[in-house]
């Protein structure tokens, strides 16, 4: 199979890699780039364990062709902090009970880190209906919520959201 | 002081830093140099007998490294010493469409993909038996020839005198409840990654719930000593009991492994994992109760059928579940179980969270709510009226030494406004409660023994950082959490000083696995025993540098000191060089094994009910109905668990509101649908898991009652909760709209067809007249 060569930056590092034509970001991202943070739950986008920020957007890395998203700003889980620190969206979902077996975390940490970009103090139903494109089979949500209203507070806290180290 | 520092604490999951890094791995993102990617092979008949096999095609291709058939591992296995009727590839017949007939080991999945379309299989397909009740008259062609008429087991119990109780009653009901088939759907698609390490170990990395099952199977299996395989257990993501046996794919994958002298990594696809399935089976509960006249229960009958699919599995631990649990949460004393598993060319069923009992305890929280309204009471005064007098044993032979669910019913009656509520909202809006409860850890293993249920061990270190070696399987419900939290209150130390080496049999000791709510109560116990042998040794080496009695000493705030003497006080990691000092090494193993009363009765089939204690649910379900297109909409969920003691109130939380989440998953929505053997909805996109936009708010409540054998009172809070919500929802729509839904899940179509057949002349629903004028 022919490949080709294409250049992707993610988490604000650029990759060169030579790929299928027809390769599926979320592929790339933990094939070639070793970022397996991205996860696969289904295999017909309906799970959200998948979602990347495209430029700021949540979108789903299992069904985006990687050679289309050479001009945008991807962003994965293991780029919303520097290593060893942890943005606010993660420790609210770190502390608050957000993730139990953490499979879907990566997905839901990407929708509300781009819910809480565009909106930093949404509503509940705001928060309720921006989640509701990822599955989550552990926590019946409750205590998804109250990570998002901990990262909120604590965004609000650190004012221009910088990122603090890691607890643990 | 509180009596405790760190237990009773809502500390974040200790691996929650590597779960929302992205960093944590789980199998499927592990990879090794030289990995092979394996395929299986998949049956497209229900039914058939396997004439030939030609796999020479696949072999020939490029890039493949292996193909395996049946005859590369005929040895049979399955969960229960009594059901070894699997191999890991059919040697002769298939049983199911998805059933596993041969896997290929390529460099890439697309050309193992290819591979498996070159396999040629000659099929004689077989007649096939879908519907259960029509399997077990079958006179031919049976699923398993040493299993006649398709059943795989039946259990007949009579406890007390059943006929003379119905005798006895003023009221009763008999009536059939159904429960369609639902599945895990965890959302880690399952995963194997085996791996031959440098001294020709074979190093297996699974998602499962149960390493310690699978180290076995893959020895009987591929006929390799225990010694030469590890099983390492990575993150999983989420198990609900279909990662609780051993799955094709973890057996599939060492023998690819073997064949090939490769590394090999299955990873199941979301169609695949429905079809691995092992989730509760469709389930026919044919039930009848008496009542006095007073609201006592006077004689329980239940006629249990499951839909087992084409292999045992658990199925006869799942279909006693359904009758054993009939016993320790009200006093019954007049029981006749009859209980059937039956076989039919369907994906095998298994355990799933609420093991067996759900199903049955919808058909009887429903049935006691038609009950108190027949009756006139109220439905929570009844239960009130049939509460077990504890601690008890019950007819069958359960042992409750602690009990919460008086004190569950009122904390959800009180917070639900219920008195002002039940029977008072306006048409459409409803009300409903209902009960439940679970084990806290099978008192029985699954293949008997003597063997303690779990064991850990502790080492401490020169710098006083302390290492737990535990075979238990954190699967996300938070175990490594709960384990470090003991350990650290036994030690008085922070949390932070606790390392943990998990679910590794090649380092830590026997854990029987992560099922029947066993964990927090077994290695919680083990982890004490061994903490505090760790902590005399400790107290030791201290009395004897002060020259006072170890038993004046305690550990707390990382110190060790005494209570009577200021003087006598050093810091934890001090203490520790003096113990390593005066031991040369600070080792301790701690055990559990359930106490001998504990383990039940000794009739046929009494191994399964029996749990060193028992936990209580009680639920309030507040919902709408829309009467012209028949949709419910639940408000608000609250729930009371009585989990002996919170350890972790956060994590129990999250326990109590993932079950109730996935019973109203059960009632409302998700059901596996079946053609001819073949799952209509195999994927996450049509079976339909609660979104956010279809979840309500759940509130839980915690009661505590103390356990006295539980780790610090505690036991269990992962599963008893989810069997509540379903009943709880069914007697809401019942108290909105005056019908009550008998099969599951209770659709829209169900609610008008119900309400037509009610508004009818001369309408036959159950229903009554309730609310009738306010049509």
């Amino acid at each position: 199979m022919t490949k080709e060569l294409i250049r992707l930056k993610v988490n604000g590092e650029q990759h060169d890699v030579t790929v299928p034509p027809a390769k599926l970001l979320l592929d790339v991202l933990r094939e070639d780039l070793g970022l397996t943070g991205s996860k696969r739950g289904c295999d017909d986008s309906s799970c959200g364990c998948c979602a990347v920020l495209v430029d700021g957007v949540p979108m789903l890395s299992c069904v985006a062709i990687a050679s289309c998203y050479q001009d945008a700003k991807l962003v994965t889980v293991e780029g919303l902090a520097p290593p060893g620190e942890l943005d606010p969206v993660q420790e609210g979902y770190a502390v608050a009970g957000g993730a139990q077996c953490g499979y879907c975390t990566p997905g839901f940490l990407i929708a509300t880190k781009a819910l809480l970009d565009r909106n930093p103090a949404p509503t509940p139903e705001e928060i309720r209906v921006a989640l509701s494109s990822n599955l989550c089979r552990c926590t019946g949500y409750m205590q998804i919520y109250e990570s998002v209203k901990l990262a909120i507070e604590r965004m609000a806290l650190r004012g221009a959201a910088k990122p603090v180290a890691a607890g643990r | 002081m509180a009596p405790h520092s760190i237990i009773g604490q809502s500390l974040p999951m200790t691996d929650a830093p590597a779960k929302v890094t992205g960093l944590g791995k789980y199998t499927d993102d592990l990879v090794v140099p030289g990995m092979l990617y394996g395929k299986i092979l998949h049956s497209p008949h229900p039914h058939a007998r396997i004439r030939a096999m030609d796999t020479s095609k696949a072999e020939a291709l490029p890039g493949v490294k292996a193909v395996a058939t049946g005859r590369d591992a005929p040895n049979s296995y399955g969960i229960l010493p009594i059901g070894h009727d699997e191999r890991v590839f059919a040697l002769d017949k298939v049983r199911y469409i998805g059933d596993n007939v041969a896997a290929v080991a390529a460099i890439s999945p697309e050309i193992a993909e290819q591979a498996l379309e070159l396999i040629e299989v000659d099929y004689e397909r077989l007649p096939a038996w879908f519907d259960p009740l029509e399997s077990m008259q079958a006179t031919s062609d049976w699923i398993h020839e040493n299993k006649p008429h398709n059943v795989e087991k039946e259990y007949h119990h009579e406890f007390g005198n059943p006929d003379q109780g119905f005798a006895e009653a003023a009221f009763h009901r008999e009536e059939r409840y159904y429960a369609a088939e639902v599945t895990h759907a965890a959302m880690e698609p399952h995963s194997t990654l085996a791996v031959w390490g440098p001294d020709g170990q074979l190093m297996v990395y699974s998602s499962t719930q149960v390493p310690y099952y699978l180290h076995r199977t893959i020895s009987e299996v591929c006929e390799m000593s225990m010694s030469q395989i590890r099983v390492i257990k990575p993150l999983v993501g989420g198990g609900f009991g279909g990662k609780s046996e051993v799955i094709p794919l973890e057996v599939a994958a060492p023998v690819l492994a073997k064949k090939a002298r490769h590394p090999v990594k299955i990873t199941y696809t979301r169609e695949e994992v429905f079809y691995a399935h092992r989730g509760r089976p469709i389930t026919i509960v044919d039930l009848k109760v008496g009542l006095t006249r007073e609201g006592k229960i006077t004689a329980v009958a239940a006629r249990v059928v499951q839909d087992g699919g084409a292999y045992c599995g658990y199925g006869p631990v799942t279909v006693l579940y359904s009758g054993a649990l009939l016993g320790a949460i009200y006093d019954i004393r007049n029981v006749r179980f009859d209980g059937y598993r039956v076989l039919t060319n369907k994906p095998a069923c298994g355990a799933m969270r609420g093991h067996g009992t759900v199903n049955a305890r919808f058909a009887f929280e429903a049935i006691l709510d038609a009950l108190a309204h027949d009756a006139g009471i109220d439905p929570a005064e009844l239960r009130r009226r049939n509460l077990l007098k504890t601690p008890c044993i019950t007819p069958n032979g359960l042992r409750v030494t602690s009990y919460g669910l008086p004190e569950c019913i009122e904390k959800v009656v009180e917070r639900s406004g219920w008195v002002e509520k039940k029977g008072r909202l306006p048409y459409g809006r409803g009300i409903g409660l209902a009960c439940s409860h679970y084990v806290s850890g099978a008192a029985n293993p699954i293949i008997r023994s003597n063997m303690p249920h779990t064991t850990v061990h502790i080492k401490v270190d020169r710098d006083a950082g302390v290492t737990l070696y535990t075979g238990a399987a954190e699967i996300g419900q938070g175990s490594d959490t709960i384990q470090v939290q003991i350990v650290a209150e036994v030690l008085g130390v922070r949390p932070e000083r606790i390392a943990l080496v998990a679910a590794d049999t090649g380092l830590t000791p026997v854990d029987l696995g992560s099922y029947s709510s066993r964990v927090t109560f077994m290695a919680g116990n083990a982890c004490i025993e061994a903490a505090k042998g760790i902590r005399a040794q400790i107290f030791d080496a201290v009395g004897r540098k002060f020259g006072c009695d170890p038993a004046s000493l305690e550990a707390r705030d990382d110190a060790i000191f005494s209570a009577n003497d200021s003087r006598v006080r050093l810091r934890f990691d001090e203490a520790v060089a003096a113990a390593l000092d005066l031991h040369g090494a600070l080792l301790a193993q701690g055990t559990y094994a359930p106490p001998e009363e504990a383990r039940g009765a000794k009739f046929k089939g009494a191994g399964v009910g029996p749990s060193p204690s028992y936990s209580y649910s009680a639920q309030v379900a507040e919902v709408s109905v829309d009467t012209e297109t028949g949709r419910v909409h639940v408000h608000r969920i609250l729930a009371a668990h009585d989990c002996g003691k919170a350890l972790n109130p956060l994590t129990v939380e999250g326990q109590i509101e993932g079950s109730v989440y996935m019973g109203l998953g059960q009632a409302l929505q998700e059901e596996m649908v079946w053609n001819g053997g073949r799952l209509m909805n195999p994927s996450l996109l049509e079976y339909r898991i609660p979104s956010t936009l279809e979840t309500p708010e759940i509130e839980s409540i915690i009661v505590e009652s103390m356990d006295p054998e539980g780790p610090f009172g505690a036991k269990e809070a992962g599963e008893g909760s989810l069997a509540a919500t379903i009943p709880a929802i069914a007697n809401a729509i019942y108290d909105a709209v005056g019908v009550r839904i008998r099969t599951l899940p209770i659709t829209p179509e169900k609610i008008l067809a119900a309400l037509r057949e009610k508004h009818k002349p001369g309408g036959a629903n159950s229903a009554g007249l309730k609310k009738d004028s306010a049509q």
